[in-house]
């Protein structure tokens, strides 16, 4: 089954890192995009840009709507992603706990709904 | 119509229900990861049967056949899904559910209990969702043990089937670094099941008390399938203790007899010493935890039946390791009662006062009841007769009320009083047994 990884964090602690700690988070990232590789289990991943830069798009009575900002405003935001392909739901969930973003922010794990 | 035959049906996919219901739902929703599906395949296997077996004749190996019908029909359903799932994983479970001819059925009920209390599930809807895949209780039936509308009940159990399938939650024992978190979800859920019914003390909801015997039930398949787990075995031993008081708690006349005050002649003695072999099994394992402990409490209540004496401070001293674990405001009003008995009513009642901040003890019946007797004891009567009306308005059992109320007039009365030790009902939300 695959599954999302979502890493949602405040992210207003990334600029207020040193340098040092932004290169330390970052290697944790790229050990814990190597431990999946390894695996075999790695679909895809990315991170996000902050807030600040998203623009939100939305049909009004026929009329496109282009708006500054995210969806919502809230204290964690969607700051980067894992798919995985792994056997259940156990084990989607212990890859989560071992992402460096279960450590500082929240890790939501949601199945794919296939569709194609 | 078909008479005999059709009566014979009837009563043999009955007693296969009553033996194997669970069984057969466990290994079909395995294979196919949804107990929805299973549930809806094995009941229409039941249905086949009663048509079936009347015409022509009661299979040799009831359950092996209904458990070919069942798959068939999970074979039908998986095919007719087929277009919004991947080519691949319908192949696979075409395969599972073709290639498995296993007789006897091989008993997977543990994996399914394991989904069922599964940490992403919502922890209210556990116990439900055992009684309904393991014991083939309807939502109904459940829904009227748990105080819930049906309709809210019979939806909950759906929303958590779905996710079940769609969450793909494994049916199967998790890791040994994750066995004993999720373990302790499992045993909740059946201690929830037995406390459901033991809360029932006149035993007149016949089906409440059918819980608790469901709960030992279940208590007892998952010690025999983890003879290893002491906590498991430390859990039945601690509901045969509670079950072989269900009958105390009333006397001839159908008031509340409080545990202190109970005839050790009226316990059980068969289910006492089951439990004591039990909890001494755990004990030599070595490793600690709520459930053995809680037992170990029992049991220090029922050694009163060849001492004489109760040992409250043994008593104080588990509650003290209970609380260190739980950290529940349960546990510690049971321990200022105990080191009341060891220290005096003073020292007890320090103990509730430090916990009185805790806005959830507000509603909390046992610790005013517990505040009263003590206030009583220490001579504070005013107080006492406030902590009683307390403790009367927030008790739901009218036996109990009585007795809360015969306690709070006799302050007037004698002021020095022995101090009652009020015995609470394994409840639901923060089980201690009293």
């Amino acid at each position: 089954m695959k599954y999302m990884l979502l890493i949602y964090s405040n992210e207003a602690q990334w600029p207020a890192m040193t340098p040092e700690q932004q290169k330390q988070g970052l290697a944790a990232y790229t050990a814990f995009t190597e431990a999946l590789n390894a695996a075999g289990v790695r679909v895809a991943s990315d991170r996000l840009r902050p807030t600040t830069t998203a623009t939100s798009v939305r049909i009004v009575n026929g009329e496109t709507k282009v708006l500054d900002g995210p969806y919502a405003e809230s204290k964690e935001q969607l700051g980067g992603f894992y798919m995985i392909d792994v056997p259940d739901l156990d084990t989607a969930l212990s890859w989560a706990a071992r992402c460096p973003g279960a450590s500082y922010g929240t890790m939501e794990v949601r199945p794919i709904w296939e569709m194609y | 119509m078909l008479g005999d035959g059709g009566r014979l049906a009837r009563e043999t996919a009955e007693t296969v229900a009553r033996r194997s219901y669970g069984k057969l739902v466990a290994f079909l929703a395995a294979r196919i990861r949804d107990v929805a599906g299973a549930e809806d395949a094995l009941s229409d296997a039941f249905a086949a049967a009663l048509d079936d077996w009347p015409l022509n004749g009661i299979p040799t190996r009831p359950e092996a056949w209904l458990l070919t019908v069942a798959r068939r029909k999970m074979l039908d359903g998986v095919r007719r899904r087929r277009t919004a799932e991947d080519a691949q994983s319908h192949l696979r479970l075409m395969n599972e559910l073709a290639d498995t001819h296993e007789v006897p059925v091989p008993d997977e009920r543990l994996g399914l209990m394991f989904a069922c209390a599964h940490p992403s599930i919502d922890p209210a809807i556990r116990a439900p969702l055992i009684l309904q895949t393991i014991l083939g209780f309807d939502a109904a039936a459940i829904a009227s043990a748990f105080l819930v509308a049906p309709a809210t009940m019979s939806q909950r159990l759906v929303r958590a089937k779905t996710k079940i399938k769609e969450a793909g939650i494994p049916f199967h024992l998790p890791d040994a670094d994750e066995l004993a978190g999720r373990l302790d979800a499992v045993l909740g859920a059946i201690y929830a099941t037995f406390s459901e019914g033991w809360a029932d003390p006149e035993g007149t909801e016949t089906r409440r008390r059918n819980m608790a015997e469901d709960g030992i039930w279940l208590g007892q398949l998952v010690a025999s399938l983890m003879p290893k787990e002491p906590e498991a075995l430390g859990l039945l031993a601690l509901m045969l203790h509670a079950e072989a008081r269900r009958g105390a708690r009333r006397d001839a006349f159908g008031e509340y007899v409080p545990l202190a005050e109970q005839d050790p002649l009226s316990w059980n003695a068969e289910l006492i010493e089951a439990a004591e072999t039990l909890l001494f099994q755990a004990g030599a394992m070595g490793k600690i935890g709520r459930y053995q402990l809680e037992a170990a409490v029992q049991s220090a209540h029922v050694a009163r039946g060849q001492t004489g004496r109760t040992d409250w401070a043994a008593i104080e001293r588990l509650y003290g390791a209970l609380e260190a674990i739980t950290g529940s405001p349960v546990v510690a009003i049971n321990r200022a009662i105990a080191i009341a008995e060891v220290d005096g009513a003073a020292e007890g009642l320090a103990v509730l006062d430090a916990l009185s901040e805790d806005k959830r003890l507000a509603d909390y019946q046992p610790y005013w009841a517990a505040r009263a007797g003590l206030l009583a004891r220490a001579g504070s009567r005013d107080e006492a007769a406030q902590a009683y009306d307390r403790a009367i308005g927030l008790e739901a059992d009218p036996a109990v009320r009585r007795f809360l109320q015969k306690r709070q007039n006799s302050l007037a009365r004698d002021a020095g009083e022995g101090l009652s030790i009020t015995q609470p009902a394994a409840s639901r939300t923060t089980p201690s047994a009293g």
